[in-house]
């Protein structure tokens, strides 16, 4: 089986309340270098063999991902 | 006139739904999420809840359910479909309405009963005199409307905007009246026909002074009544 990895992301310009309120966690910890935060998905994919990316990208367009909202990164990661 | 209320592996306003409906002197039958026949309906309500657990993004699995490819061609075709709570994510998860639905910005649960404010739209169920208050519960956790800058000045100049969240006086706060932190204070949205019309608020919860206030129920009548006007 083939593995690949899925970052899912909210887009620039979408508001993330986790990241922010993990932002703000972080800052008043005292970490005042922190600029951004941005909380997403990961996702691990198995498929059979031989699946090429662009079937993967489908299934993040239809289903793994928003394309409204949210952007994604796909990695092929190599064998299960 | 028949309502259909689909119901999505963890719906949980679908009862409330068919009892406002039946309230109001109509019928209301329930419509299973893997069921692909719509003969007979004259409405179809997406009711809220948290269908497949939520999981993914709320909405995302629910909207390849057997009955949403029916459910598309009805609205295609002009027929009444109305999505209240989770049933407003799902539409537009299936892109019937634009946009999508965020977590809510201060990341808390919120359930209570809030004011909104009937807005000038095209909405075609919607028979409100503009700028009418009325105080409806919502109860979400994903109510936090978001789209892109085109699409919200579509909304606008389209009039597809059809209720805010507002101040008790029926004003808007200057940094937003939205509890839940939605862009341009939307409650409730529509598409350019007017058919599809989406909402965070639960009218079905108040319909009864017992229970919630009767607010609800002045909404779900324009509706019931619009829609009839329709079904003819």
């Amino acid at each position: 089986m083939a593995r690949f990895e899925i970052l899912v992301t909210y887009k620039r310009g979408i508001f993330d309340p986790p990241g922010a309120t993990a932002e703000r966690a972080l800052v008043n910890l005292g970490y005042d270098e922190v600029h951004s935060v941005k909380i997403g998905k990961y996702i691990q994919l198995e498929v059979a063999d031989g699946t090429p990316e662009a079937r993967v990208r489908e299934m993040c367009d239809r289903l793994l991902a928003n394309p409204v909202i949210e952007e994604y990164r796909i990695e092929a990661v190599g064998e299960a | 006139m028949r309502f259909g209320v689909v119901v999505f592996p963890g719906s949980n306003c679908d009862q409330d739904v068919v009892h406002a409906v039946r309230l109001l002197g109509h019928e209301a039958a329930y419509v299973w999420h893997g069921d692909t026949d719509l003969a007979g309906y004259d409405a179809l309500v997406l009711p809220g809840g948290f269908s497949y657990g939520d999981y993914l993004r709320c909405g995302a699995v629910a909207r390849f359910s057997p009955v949403m490819a029916e459910v598309v061609r009805f609205a295609e075709r002009g027929g009444p479909v109305i999505g209240i709570c989770n049933g407003f994510q799902i539409l537009t998860e299936a892109h019937l309405l634009p946009g999508a639905l965020l977590r809510n910005a201060d990341l808390k649960f919120i359930c209570r009963a809030v004011p909104l404010r009937v807005e000038p739209s095209v909405c075609r169920w919607v028979e409100l005199p503009k700028g009418t208050v009325l105080r409806i519960p919502i109860n979400h956790n994903e109510g936090n409307y978001i789209c892109d800058q085109d699409t919200l000045r579509r909304l606008q100049d389209n009039g597809q905007i059809v209720l805010r969240y507002c101040e008790p006086d029926g004003t808007r706060a200057e940094g937003g009246s939205a509890p839940n932190g939605a862009l341009d204070d939307i409650a409730g949205i529509c598409n350019v026909a007017g058919n599809v019309f989406g909402l965070m608020p639960h009218p079905e919860r108040a319909v009864d002074p017992v229970s919630g206030g009767t607010d609800g129920r002045h909404l779900l009548t324009t509706i019931v009544h619009r829609v009839e006007g329709y079904a003819g």
